[in-house]
This record gives structure tokens, sequence and C-alpha cells, in this order.
């Protein structure tokens, strides 16, 4: 099948072309709907100069996490790190940049870069250091500061199922940032746990069109908890 | 005496009213999801994309795709919906959330927030607190009255880096109910058997207070 088939068979396939200095776009909170497979292939890579784009850079040995121990990270932009202590490290010791941007605009900035909006006005922030050396406009008697959107080189998100046109489901939470990082690189690379037939999933349920998506692959995922917060049954 | 965290919860539970949309913070915030009034059906978000979020799932409801902010296990209550983090802000940004219940370092008399970062120490990030603040009308914060080493976190000007700026009206200590207006805290309850004269002497900003100043009860 060719034409709207946008399915790869490995995961070198998945990733070819990533070169080091680019930008990725990571799906996931925490380490849930993560990528998991596609950042151990740019682990194997040994892909550098990373800019990486995710809420969170994953924990020590797992998720985003593994890119730190050979250090192929050069920049985060995050909203929430530190739950890992080689990222602590690499930060201290000047090794690491972060770039902090508050979890919404993150959000925000991704959807806007895959909607062909360059910037835009929010109140979040305002008043604050991240608002510091912003463009500030009033409107109706309110002040909000201009925050740029940020395309990357590639996205690299996990979905539920897909069908072979990229057509795609998220799980519960595992959503998260995954449908605006899908959106915001030159290339989106996904990765589900199913992938069927065009046609078996409803059009009406599908919450990312396969026109975002390049490259599909099906694979097997850890699905790592972080807090395991389990009550009495 | 200082309110318990629990009974901090039990009075916040008292701004919920039935059919109220809310965002619990991640710490103290969290306990007032133990309060909510017989009776009263309230959906709590979850800003990483849950709308009714359910408690912790039982051994074998465990399912490592549902999640909640802080990243616990969570469920989903009955009539939950489940979206992405950009509609999540959407909903927070636009200003759709009726109560929002965050915790603090420091709060002024101007109505602004310190709550992510402490200069000196390793900084984490302020994940979605700035959007909270920025996004919702209705805010109570919920904290001690002063730290650990005894200073005030009621301020004329907060020292730490804001999380936003004048955006706090209602503050909720272990022991006062405090209003910010007109660029002072109003004393408008103290917790039982404390005295105003206490909670004036622990409040560094300038306190308005009444004639009266009711107990809280319970």
């Amino acid at each position: 099948m060719a034409g709207f088939d946008k399915v790869v068979n490995t995961y070198e396939e998945a990733m070819a072309g990533l070169e080091d200095g680019m930008t990725v776009i990571a799906g996931g909170f925490g380490i849930c709907g993560i990528p998991e497979n596609l950042i151990n292939q740019i682990k194997k890579m040994g892909t550098k100069e990373l800019t990486i784009i995710s809420n969170n850079c994953g924990i020590d040995g797992f998720g985003l996490g593994v890119l730190l121990e050979d250090r192929q990270i050069k920049k985060m932009v995050s909203s929430y790190v530190g739950e890992n202590k080689l990222f602590e490290e690499q930060l201290l010791s000047g090794q690491l940049e972060v770039e902090l941007t508050p979890q919404g605009t993150l959000a925000e900035k991704m959807r806007a870069a895959g909607a062909g909006i360059p910037a835009f006005y929010t109140a979040t922030g305002y008043g604050t250091d991240i608002g510091k050396g912003k463009d500030v406009r009033e409107f109706n008697g309110r002040k909000y500061i201009l925050e740029e959107s940020i395309p990357g080189d590639f996205s690299i998100v996990k979905a539920w199922k897909a069908d072979r046109y990229g057509n795609a489901i998220y799980r519960n939470t595992a959503m998260n940032f995954n449908p605006m990082a899908a959106t915001a690189g030159k290339i989106c690379v996904m990765e589900v746990e199913e992938i069927v037939e065009p046609g078996e999933l409803d059009p009406m349920y599908i919450h990312t069109p396969g026109i975002y998506v390049d490259r599909l692959i099906q694979g097997t995922f850890e699905k790592r908890i972080e807090k395991r917060t389990v009550r009495e049954g | 005496m200082a309110l318990s965290r629990d009974q901090m919860a039990i009075r916040v539970a008292r701004e919920l009213q039935d059919g109220y949309y809310v965002n619990l913070g991640i710490g103290i915030p969290t306990l007032v999801a133990n309060h909510v009034p017989e009776g009263m059906d309230v959906m709590l978000q979850s800003e990483n994309g849950l709308l009714g979020m359910g408690p912790f799932p039982t051994e074998d409801q465990v399912d490592p795709d549902l999640i909640n902010a802080g990243k616990q296990l969570v469920t989903t209550a009955k009539g939950a919906s489940i979206f992405s983090s950009a509609e999540s802000f959407a909903m927070i940004r636009g200003g759709k959330v009726d109560l929002t219940v965050l915790g603090a370092f420091e709060v002024d008399v101007h109505g602004n927030i310190a709550s992510w970062m402490i200069p000196g120490k390793l900084i984490k990030g302020m994940g979605g607190a700035m959007d909270l603040v920025a996004g919702a009308d209705n805010i109570v914060v919920m904290m001690t009255h002063a730290d650990k080493y005894g200073n005030s976190k009621l301020l004329p000007q907060c020292n730490l880096p804001l999380t936003g700026a004048g955006c706090i009206t209602q503050v909720l200590t272990d022991l006062a109910y405090v209003e910010i207006r007109d660029g002072k805290f109003h004393l408008v309850e103290r917790a039982p058997g404390v005295s105003v004269e206490e909670i004036v002497e622990k409040t560094a900003g300038e306190m308005v207070v009444p004639d009266h100043v009711p107990e809280i009860q319970f």
C-alpha cells in the first residue's frame, strides 16, 4: 500500500533524518503517554545537541531521562523538571540549558506552531519573570504578554491506536500533549500500540487526523508508573 | 489553636457550590476533595487533561494511562471527560473553572502570589500554576500563616519571584481567613482560640480588622 499509508517497519526508518542540533517536540506528561521507543531510538542513534520541547524530562533511566545519560540534550523547554538526579547535575554544572515555560503556554506554543500561528497573547506570566522582555498589550483593560509558537524539526508522539493513514486515537490521560506535539514538527513520527486498516476506526472518534502524521510504527510499551497511588479495594 | 490541615480543607470546602468545576493544587489543597458536603456535586479538573477526577484506583483498577496533574494514578468519576493539554488550559485560561485552590510561599496586599521558586534552591518549574492564577477568577490560596522560621507569609510585597500579579483575593491560613482588596489584607475569620492580636502580629502586610472577627466554626 502506498499513497496515504504512513507505516514504517523499523525504528531506524521511523527516526531517519534526525540530526545533531535539531529541535524535537515530544508528547507525554510525566512518563504517561510518552513515545518510549522513539526516545530509545534517539538514544541508540546518539544524536547530540538536541533541543527538546516537552512538559517534563522523564525520570532517571526512563523516558527522556535516558537522553541525559550520553548528554544528548543541549536544551529543554519544559514546565516542570527535576524528577531526575542526572538532570539536576547537568543543570547545575551548566551542561544543560532549561527554558521554563508555563504548562498552558507550552501547550499553546505547540498548538499554535501546528496551526500556522507565529505568536499569541496570553495573561499567563504577565507581571512575573516569564513576562520580562516580552511585548505587553492591553485588551479590554487587562494586560497580556506575547508568546511565540515553537515549531520543531521532528515531533515524536504516542497514541493508542491508528489506522495505516495515521488517523489516531489516544487513551485516557495518555493524550495530554500528544495531539499538539503531533502538529508542531516538520516530520511527525507516531508510535502506537495497534495499527488497524483504514475504515476500522470510526471517523467521528479520531483525535489526530492522519494529515499531521508522516511516519507510523507499532511498538510495545512498558508504561512505567511514576507514582503508584492505590487504595484498598 | 491553629487549624489542622484537615480543618483548613473543611473551611475551604465551604466555598464549594453544587455544580462547581474545581481545580485543586498539589499538596494541602487536594484534601479539600475529602470534604465536599454531602449531596453536593463537584467535578475536579486535573490540568493534564481530565475533568471529573475520581479517587485513587484499587489494585485491579490500576491504569498507567490514567493519572492526575501530580502524576498519581487516579480513576474517572461518572460524567468525566478527557482531553488534550491545550483544551485543558483553554478552559482554565477561558475562566471556565469555578474555583481554584492552591498553595503558596507568599501572598501580598496587592494580590500578588509567589508559589513556584525559591532562588538558590533548585528550580523545578511552575507547571500549570501561572496559567491557573492568570485564568481563574475565583482563587483561594491555602497556606500556613508563617513559614517554619516564624516569618509571615502575608507581606506588604512578595520577596520571591511571582507566579501571578494582582490575582489573589482570598487566603485561608492555619490562623485566619483573609480577603485582599484596596491594597490591604482584611481579616474575616479567625481560627478557634486564636486572638486577633496574634494574627495581626504574624501578618507583615497591613491588615484591616473589623470590630467583630468571628471564629471559624467546626
